[in-house]
Order: C-alpha cells, then structure tokens, then sequence
C-alpha cells in the first residue's frame, strides 16, 4: 500500500495550498489517487443483458425478479383474504393451504421482494451512479450474487410443487412445529424453505459486499461521506446491517435443516407424540426465536431504513428546498441501526421470557422512537414553505410520511410489554406490521420507482394511471388496515383459518367482508401499474435530461439514460452537497452536485 | 487534511454545506479507508463469518446446559490436524515475507507446501469424521456430536474458500502471468486469512476441549 501513502502527501499538498482563502479558485482538481477501475466490457447479447456485470443490469435484473416473485406474493394475500372476508362463498383454501399461504406471503414480501429491492435493485443501480463511480468494486461478484438470488427464488417457488406442499409453519418458521407432522410441508416444504433462505443470505452477502465498499472506497473525487445523497446513506447503513444481521438467520436455517434432515436436536424439545416420546429432545426452540429474531429485527430496518433515505430525496427534490437537518437525518440512520441490535426480543414478550428481560426491550425499543421522531419531524420541516410540486414521487413520499407515523405509533403500543400481551397475536399486530413496514416501505418504492424510471428508461411513466395507482392504493391501504386495528381490539387472533360463529366475530364479520374487497381492489390496482410500467417503457412520453431537477450526479451523465460506464471519458468532480436548491443569491434555482463554485460565483451559504 | 485519521464522530458531525468545509472536501479523493479494495473485501469476509461462529458458539454454550449433553472424547487425530494447520499458517506467514522481499521462486515453494498441509489438514478432518462414524457416533446421536460435525465442517468449507483464492494466486505465479503489486496483496491477503482460520479453529477446539 505504499503507492497510497506517497498518493496521499500529494493530496496533502493540494489542500494546504487551497486553504486560508475564503473563496478559493477550487477549479483545481485533486490528484486523480488511483487508476480507474478496469471494466468488463461485455462483448455479446448474453454478456450484456443476461450475465451482466454491469450493476445498472443486475439492478433492473434484481428488481424485475422481486417483483414478479411479489406478484405471486398478492396473489396469495388474495386467497387468504376471500377465505377470511367470505368463507362460506370462496371455500377453496383449505386450513392447510391457508397456512401455506400465510407462510409464503409473509416470507416472500419481506425477504425476496422488499429486501431484494431496496438492496438488490436501487441499490445496484442508484450507488455506483450516486457516488460517482464506473461500476460496483467487484463487478463479477455482484453478478454471482444476483444469480444466487435467482436460484434462491426457483428453490423457494419449486417447494411449491413437491409432496406436501410448501411450508406452512408461518414466516418466523417457529420449530419445532414447523419440522413435526401435522403442520403442511413439514417434510420437503421446509427444507427447500431453509435451503433458499441460506442461498439469499450467501447470495446478499455477495452483493452487500458491493454495495459497502463500493460506497467507503470508489467514490468519486470531491464525494466525502457527508456529500452523499440520503438514499445512499441509508441503503449503505442497511447493508451494514443486513451483513450482521443475516448471519443469525443462516445459523438457524443451518441447525434446523439438520434437525429436519439428520434428526439432531438443537431445537427440538423433548416431544410426546401418540404416547411415546420422539427420538429427538432436549433443545431449544427460544434458542431459534432468538436467533431469528436477532436477524429478525434488523431486518425491518433493512427495509427501512433504504427507505428513509429515498424519501428523503424525493421530498427534498420536488419540495424544491434542502433537507432539514441533513447531519441530523444522517445520525438518526446510523442511531436507528445501531439501536435495532438492541431490541429483538420484543418479539418475543409472550415466549415466556424473564419480565425483566422484556423491561429492558421495552426500553430500547422506545428509544428508538426517538431518532425515528426526528427523522419526521425532519421530512415535515422540509415541508414546511418548500415550494412543493404535487407529483406523483411527491404524493407518495407524503403518503409514506403519513403511514409510517401511523404504523411507528401502534408500534409504541406494542414496544410496552403490559399493552402488548393483550394485543399480541391478534390482528392488531397484523395491522402495525403491514403499515410500518409493508405499506410505507411500499409507498417509497412506488415513489422512487415513478422518480427514477426516466433515468432508467428515458420516458415517463403515464401520469394518469400514475395519479390512480396513487389514490387507490393510498386510501385503499388505510381501508384494509385501519378496520384491522379494531379487530384486533375486539380479540380477533391472527393465523386463525376461520372464525366460524365466536362471539367476538359479531362485529367483524362486515369488517373483514370490508378488507377483502379493499384488499381485491387495492390488489389490481398494482397490476394496472406492472401496466404502466411494461408499456411506458416503449410506448411512455419521452423524458428530457434531468426531469426533476435534481441535483445528484445520477442525474448528470453524459449519456441519458446513463450508459455503460455510467459517466463517459472522465469521472464528475464534486464540489458540494446534493440539496442545493433555491439557493440564495444565486441566479440558478438548483445547483447540480458536479458544478464548481466559479460557475456560480453569487450564490451564498445556505444556513441550516 | 488527514482523512484517514478521522475518527466517525467527527466524520459525522462534517458540515458539507459550509464553504470552509467545502474546501476541504473538494480536495476529497473519494476513499474513506487507506486500504485496497480486496484488502477490505477480506475484512469484510472475516466480519460476517465472525458473527457466524460466534452465533455458534452462543447456540453452543446454550445448548450444553442441558442435561442430556455428553461430551465427545477428541481423538489424538485432531490434536496432530491443529498442529498442522498451525504450521500451515507459519509456513504462510514466511511465504508473505518472502513475496514481500520480491522472492517468489521460494514463495512458490512456501506456497506449494500451504497448499499440501491445507489438504492433508482437511483430509485429516474426514478421518476424524470416519473415525466417529465407525464408533457409532452420529451426528443425532447426541448434540455434543452434530456441533463437532457442523463446527468441522463449516470451518472445512471456510478453509476451502480460502484454498480457491489460494489457487488463483498460485496459479497465477506458476503461469509467470502476474502484476508484482498485485500477487503481494494476494499473497498477504491469502496469509491474513489462513490466520483467521487458526484462530477460529482454536477457538472452536478450545470450546469443544473445555466442555
């Protein structure tokens, strides 16, 4: 590393020349440190679209992929809806399949759509072009790691086709029931369950790998950690994350495969089943609830936390105005994610834990209530006499803000262990959850996917279908999730099959014949914007350069949309922060990342 | 501006829209850490599978409380495969020298002879394997024995990984084919991680000795 050191007295040199001044002629550019990266190149149609080892590919690739394993993801939540809205009328989910439907949803929305697109596909594809690098750090890995993502799906989607179905144990895969006779797919289900979850997590770390060094080490010149866009910041904190925190659900995937497979006993208690005992026991099923968990936890800021950062942008982008307290929304990401190592357990306050064990959960989780308030109060104040353009982004970066408040404060509920013993395992828990990190997570897909899709595509998505999508899915969320709330007051327990004539169901079966057809309608709605997308990607308005104004370098490419190599000849320069906008004194209304100080010689200090 | 000095407090408390900041900051080559990129590629590796045998070994301790725990007497076999694989990672640490001297006739050789003990080391695990499973002692016979086997063979399939960087490197320099910068990161890269692997394993040996 010495040719780093000798590179690095260079550097020195040309910043004590530079300082002192005020308003130094900063057109000198840093010594370039080391020699650009070597690109593959790809030759043939294969080596450019199929085996890519460009990261914009392997973004869309990672995107494309998670949205259609989504797609059967809905469809699930439909068959379970029909049974629970009507289950006289739609009697085709049997109790078994109900189970496997719960379980499939649950695991497909949460790992291989939300966590596959935040990380896989923005990240593949806003990073290298936000930092202001050629490509991710090791382009070959980043492919592998996509491929790895493929199989991990086929093995997850084929367990839908062996004898027994796929699992049924629900999305924590709790043992020992999830491996024992009785729950469906205890046999072949589970194991090509645990076998895909184990390839994603090799498979993330592969890319996750990318995603961190690509962000501490090949950024652009000019790029310090602080200059860099939110969405970068929370999708490279979630990678951090997601690295530490995968592990955990590897271990456990690896000792319940062997239970299921060799018959050990890590997990399995002592067991009497038709009056003899099974040959396994002595294990420990908290001992799985914790490592789950461990991983579990985490894994909700792994999906927020990308999400934070993208709504950040686009509210700070088409509210025309910087983002209040950007250190502030930087620490509070860091915060979040520090904290989230902290807090498992308070899944587990009915497990049978020592009360003081909850205590101290209950604690932690409520600190986290802080950093994540600052966070919206930040977005609000951002808000505050922006000069905010109703676009589509726009609408949904304000319908995330308004359901991730929703979903954090019923949160707050369940972070108490006294609140969240009633309330636990009742469709109460249902709603929180699929607010605070199904909806909103959603709302900043959408949002980012209607930003960002001329960039990709160079055209518009159609705004009136856009402007529909928006409205249905928005006021349709809150008409699945706020009757949820109450039935879950009423007792109404979740993963419940059918309620048949219980007492408590008086007011709720109106209720649930409600969220069905909510959740039906809300449903199609998204296919009228797979639509949207597949036709406006040759059909769509053309878009100029730089639709929004934005001034991040992904935005600032010499080919529009960005082409291989993502920036030309030579790398951008950066010379300041991505939220200047209506900067005072300057005659320009934004100024893009890349644009030296000469250029703008008017323009002042924002005070922030 | 020493930047590689920053601690991240104050890497985070920056403010980047200052212009005595932006000074600073336009003079910014873009690195936050003064290492190579492999060189942070492997400790990022060693991070993850960090937290990996370290879950174990709390899943371990865990489980061993429990009363139907027996423990396995180690055969005298995997005292010779420690000692080997400790001699591996020496016999490393000397070829790292070498390539860092320019010598990579005698770092052929010293990489050569990582190569022959890492193989007879693995080899040495599955006749311990076999020598289990002729006693009768499966991996579901007691929970003492399926950690021996996963801690066996999850540390196997990491010393694995390691002997395919091993033999691109290797390779590499027997085809005469290498950048002088390049196969010394990888030789030193290859050797931090052969460490790595004797200290997970002795912690992992310690483990199953201690109880």
């Amino acid at each position: 590393m010495s040719e780093e050191y000798t590179n690095n007295k260079i550097e020195t040199k040309a910043v004590d020349s530079s300082s002192g001044s005020y308003a130094p002629p900063i057109e000198k550019v840093p010594a370039k440190e080391a020699p650009e990266q070597e690109l593959y190149h790809a030759k043939s149609f294969w080596t450019k679209w199929v085996f890519s080892q460009d990261a914009k590919v392997i973004g869309v690739q990672y995107g494309l992929t998670a949205t259609a394993i989504g797609l059967i993801g809905l469809v699930l939540s439909w068959g379970m809806r029909l049974q629970l809205g009507f289950p006289e009328t739609f009697s085709f989910l049997g109790p078994a399949t109900y189970y496997q439907s719960v379980t499939m949803h649950g695991m497909i929305m949460v790992i291989y759509l939300l966590t596959a697109l935040f990380l896989g596909g923005f990240g593949n594809y806003l990073i290298p072009l936000m930092v202001g690098a050629r490509d991710m750090v090791f382009p070959y890995v980043n492919m592998v790691s996509y491929w790895m993502f493929l199989v991990a799906v086929l093995v997850f989607i084929s367990s839908f086709f062996v004898p027994g179905g796929p699992t049924g144990a629900g999305w924590t895969l709790y043992p020992p029931q999830a491996i024992l006779p009785g729950t469906p797919g205890s046999e072949y289900g589970i194991v090509l369950m645990l076998i895909s979850l184990s390839l994603f997590v090799i498979g993330f770390t592969m890319g996750g790998l990318n995603y961190v060094i690509t962000v501490l080490q090949a950024r652009t010149r000019g790029m310090t950690l602080m200059r860099m866009p939110l969405t970068v910041w929370g999708i490279f904190t979630a990678t951090v994350l997601a690295l530490l925190a995968f592990p955990a659900l590897l271990v456990a995937c690896i000792m319940m495969t062997l239970d299921s497979l060799l018959g050990t006993s890590f997990f399995m208690p002592d067991i009497f089943t038709m009056g003899e005992k099974l040959k396994t026991g002595g294990g420990s099923p908290i001992l799985f609830q914790h490592l789950f968990w461990f991983f579990g936890h985490p894994e909700v800021y792994i999906v927020a936390l990308p999400a934070f950062g993208i709504v950040s942008d686009l509210i700070s982008v088409h509210a025309r105005k910087n983002i209040f307290g950007c250190r502030m929304m930087v620490w509070a990401i860091v915060i979040i994610g520090a904290l989230s190592f902290v807090v498992w357990a308070h899944h587990m306050y009915v497990s049978g834990m020592n009360p003081y064990f909850g205590f101290f959960f209950a604690t932690t989780t409520l600190i986290i209530a802080v950093p994540t308030a600052i966070k919206v109060y930040n977005w609000v104040l951002t808000l505050w006499r922006g000069n905010i353009h109703l676009t589509i982004p726009m609408l949904f970066a304000l319908g995330f803000i308004v359901t991730f408040v929703n979903g954090g404060i019923t949160g707050l509920f369940l972070g108490n262990v006294i609140i969240d013993i009633p309330l636990s395992d009742t469709y109460f828990v249902v709603a929180h959850f699929h607010m605070v990190m199904g909806i909103a997570p959603l709302m900043v897909v959408f949002g980012a996917i209607y930003h960002w899709y001329p960039l990709i595509t160079g055209r518009h998505l159609n705004q009136t279908l856009g402007k529909i999508h928006f409205w249905v899915t928005f006021v349709g969320a809150y008409a699945i999730y706020f009757p949820m709330h109450y039935l879950g007051f009423i007792g109404v327990p979740r993963r419940y099959f059918e309620m048949y004539d219980s007492p408590y169901m008086t007011s709720g079966v109106g209720l649930n014949q409600f969220i069905t057809v909510a959740a039906l309608i809300v449903g199609f709605t998204q296919i009228l914007f797979l639509y949207n997308i597949f036709t406006s990607w040759y059909k769509g308005e053309k878009s100029e350069r730089n639709p929004w104004k934005a001034n991040s370098l992904e935005w600032h490419t010499p080919d529009y949309p960005p082409t291989h190599g993502n920036f030309g000849k030579e790398l951008p320069v950066v010379y300041r922060w991505p939220y200047d906008f209506s900067v005072p004194g300057s005659d320009k209304e934004y100024i893009p990342q890349n644009v030296p100080p000469s250029q703008v010689p008017t323009a002042k200090v924002e005070i922030t | 501006m020493s930047k590689r000095e920053l601690n991240i407090f104050k890497l985070l408390s920056q403010k980047p829209w200052e212009s005595s900041q932006a000074t600073i900051d336009n003079a910014h080559d873009g690195k936050t850490l003064g290492l190579s990129k492999a060189n942070l590629g492997v400790r990022t590796i060693m991070v993850v599978s960090t937290v990996i045998f370290s879950l174990f070994v709390v899943s371990y301790s865990d489980r061993m409380l429990v009363h139907d725990w027996k423990s396995l007497s180690e055969p005298w076999l995997l005292l010779i495969n420690t000692v080997i694989l400790i001699f591996t990672s020496l016999v490393f640490h000397k070829t790292k020298i070498l390539s860092d001297q320019n010598k990579f006739e005698k770092a052929k050789n010293g990489l050569l002879l990582v190569g022959f003990l890492t193989f007879a080391f693995i080899t040495g695990q599955l006749l311990v394997w076999q020598h289990y499973v002729n006693l009768g002692q499966y991996a579901s016979t007691n929970p003492a024995n399926a950690f021996f086997y996963l801690f066996t063979a999850l540390h196997g399939l990491h010393v694995l990984g390691g002997l395919f960087f091993w033999g691109r490197a290797t390779t590499k320099l027997f085809q005469n084919n290498y950048s002088v910068t390049k196969i010394k990161q990888a030789i030193r890269l290859c050797s931090v991680y052969w460490h790595f692997m004797i200290i997970v394993w002795i912690v992992l040996f310690g483990l199953m000795i201690a109880t």
